[in-house]
């Protein structure tokens, strides 16, 4: 039998743990609480001192392992790692983010350990039972892993940011073994710069569509988003026409977001996309298509075209925050 | 170059899906390929042909663990052009990511492919497993969520790009491998074999239509009926479905008349602005 102990695997950058994994902790949290166990940090990269102890302040222990060769977030590399970590502390659970790291990394470590694995979880509903989002977000699906050690990813928007513990963790070194990457090496990252807070962490999300036709067009949504200090977001269909970069689609491909305000410009609202939005507190679609399903999940639906309606928008709101 | 490109039966992901006393209805639905594993079969079709219509060179072979018509599924796909097909008698049931795992393993020990293609995930489960336990099992390296695949021209190796959450990653690596590919995958030029291809090469900006040619030829290919015990495979699931519902459904929403209309309502009823 394994011992009572959650893994956790923090993702950071050298020196921060990085906002994605604090719904993560929450989580950790709940199912160390059924357990009746600790809750115990992985940290994996290159030069990460400062960010295990970042880290630390948010679990009872970090797990550090820090190797040059450990830099990239390879799964032929990290998953090894996190299952060295696992029979360590005789770990009940291993969980991560359902960020592309956690989605590469946990299956093959899951794999490594032959253990049962729940993805992209929404809720903690016992030591070995969760619940998760599956056709699309159009059924929610309790699921039952029966292996000692369970592994699960979490969807980062359904639980809340985790705040410092009470007493910080202690840190302590985990030797990596042997590492083989197995002939896979990074060749450049090409990450987008960007001023504005994470899809995943805003708390309000304007995302265009088809219907914005040109990337020039997306400057008027660019005032919007940050005039009410929140994230740009597509759809596919946007993407894919190359009006804006593909890390900014929203639906099952793509990034989840559950804002407090999302704003669905000139989308029609396929079944993708909404498996990416709709659990948004409050959405507003401006659409010219009065058939547009979006407006079946719009809490708030404006028939008209964006050339109309968002200039004005941001007019009233500037008033709106003018007279605050 | 020999490419396995394991794919899923499953519903019209556009159908409007029936949860009810805890189960998910699919009696009515139709069912088709999982739109991933299509582009996968797509791009294994590129890594193997002279170009957009061109020749093929090596084999494409589509395997699936199914129901006996899946066999409609993967003729659909020996029409676009795989090689020949493995159906694999299964059903869900007594499926989880693990034993689907487990069993492909056992396709690959038996086929000794170079290359496995297979889509990130399965539009119904929607786990994004099995191909990284694969990975793991045959202790091969793996490349999730790509958006291109260039294979160089000794097919020893190959440079890919991922679709990660913050942007685009890009990576060389090994073979024999395992590829999950992401929606971009069937790009003009996203995918290309430099021992068959020129730079230039590009295709249909989407994956192909079986066309009446490709279906005559495929009744002649090889689709072949095996079980999973004739594999060796035995063990059962580690992840038990206990239930499903439907998730609560949004109250109905208002239409607003004006933009002033609708900024009163988000800054007085809804309160976010």
């Amino acid at each position: 039998m394994p011992g009572t102990a959650t893994l956790i695997l923090l993702e950071t950058t050298t020196s921060n743990l990085r906002s994605a994994s604090l719904p993560t902790i929450s989580a950790a949290r709940k199912l160390a609480q059924a357990n009746g166990g600790a809750v115990v940090g992985v940290v994996i990269g290159s030069g990460i001192g400062a960010a295990a102890q970042d880290a630390a302040r948010y679990v009872d222990k970090v797990l550090c392992c820090d190797n040059p060769a450990l830099s990239a977030a390879l799964a032929e590399t990290w998953a090894p790692v996190l299952v060295a970590a696992v029979k360590k502390i005789d770990a009940a659970a291993l969980v991560a983010s359902a960020t592309s790291t956690g989605k590469d990394v946990l299956p093959r470590a899951a794999g490594l350990l032959g253990a049962g694995m729940a993805s992209d979880i929404v809720a903690v509903t016992g030591t070995k039972t969760f619940r998760r989002p599956t056709y699309a977000g159009n059924a929610l699906t309790d699921v039952e892993v029966l292996t000692p050690v369970v592994v699960a990813t979490v969807r980062q928007t359904e639980f809340p940011p985790a705040a410092p513990a009470a007493s910080a963790g202690t840190v302590e070194a985990l030797e990596p073994g042997p590492i083989d990457a197995l002939g896979s090496e990074l060749v450049a990252l090409h990450t987008s710069k960007s001023a504005r807070p994470d899809l995943a962490e805003a708390k309000v999300v304007v995302s265009g569509g088809r219907g914005l036709k040109d990337a020039t067009n997306f400057k008027v949504l660019e005032e919007l988003t940050d005039l009410l200090g929140g994230a740009l977001g597509a759809s596919r269909a946007a993407c894919d026409a190359g009006m804006v970069p593909n890390d900014l689609q929203v639906g099952q491909t793509g990034r989840v977001v559950a804002p407090d305000l999302y704003f669905a410009v000139g989308i029609s609202g396929a079944i993708q996309h909404l498996a990416g939005m709709k659990s948004s507190k409050v959405i507003v679609a401006i659409n010219k298509d009065p058939e547009a399903p979006i407006f079946q999940v719009a809490d708030y639906g404006l028939q008209a075209t964006w050339e109309s309606t968002v200039p004005p928008l941001i007019a009233q709101i500037k008033a709106l925050k003018a007279a605050g | 170059m020999k490419i396995l490109v394991p794919c899923k039966r499953v519903p019209n992901p556009d159908l409007k899906l029936k949860v009810a006393n805890g189960a998910v209805e699919l009696a009515g639905t139709t069912w088709q390929v999982n739109p991933f594993d299509e582009y996968a079969v797509e791009a294994a079709l590129r890594l193997t042909e002279k170009g957009k219509g061109g020749e093929r060179v090596g084999e494409v072979v589509a395997v699936s663990i199914g129901p006996k018509d899946t066999s409609a599924q993967l003729k659909q796909l020996l029409a676009m052009g795989a090689n020949r097909a493995i159906l694999i008698a299964g059903d869900d049931s007594a499926l989880d990511a693990d034993r689907v795992a487990r069993i492909l393993r056992a396709v690959v020990d038996a086929e000794k492919p170079d290359l496995v293609v297979m889509g990130k995930q399965a539009v119904d489960g929607d786990d994004n497993q099995v191909g990284q336990i694969l990975a793991a099992s045959l202790g091969w390296p793996q490349a999730t969520f790509l958006a291109s695949i260039l294979l160089a021209a000794d097919g020893k190796s190959a440079t890919v790009t991922r679709e990660l959450d913050t942007g685009v990653e890009e990576r060389r690596m090994r073979l024999p491998a395992i590829m999950t590919v992401d929606l971009r995958i069937i790009g003009k030029k996203a995918v290309r074999n430099e021992a068959l291809a020129p730079a230039t090469a590009e295709w249909e900006d989407t994956q192909r239509l079986a066309s009446l040619k490709g279906i005559m030829a495929a009744k002649k290919k090889e689709l072949r009926e095996i079980t999973v015990e004739s594999l060796g495979v035995s063990g059962g699931i580690l992840v038990k479905t206990v239930s499903h519902e439907a998730p609560p459904a949004r109250k109905a929403g208002v239409k607003v008349a004006s933009v002033e209309e609708l900024v009163a309502k988000l800054h007085n009823e809804a309160k976010v602005i």
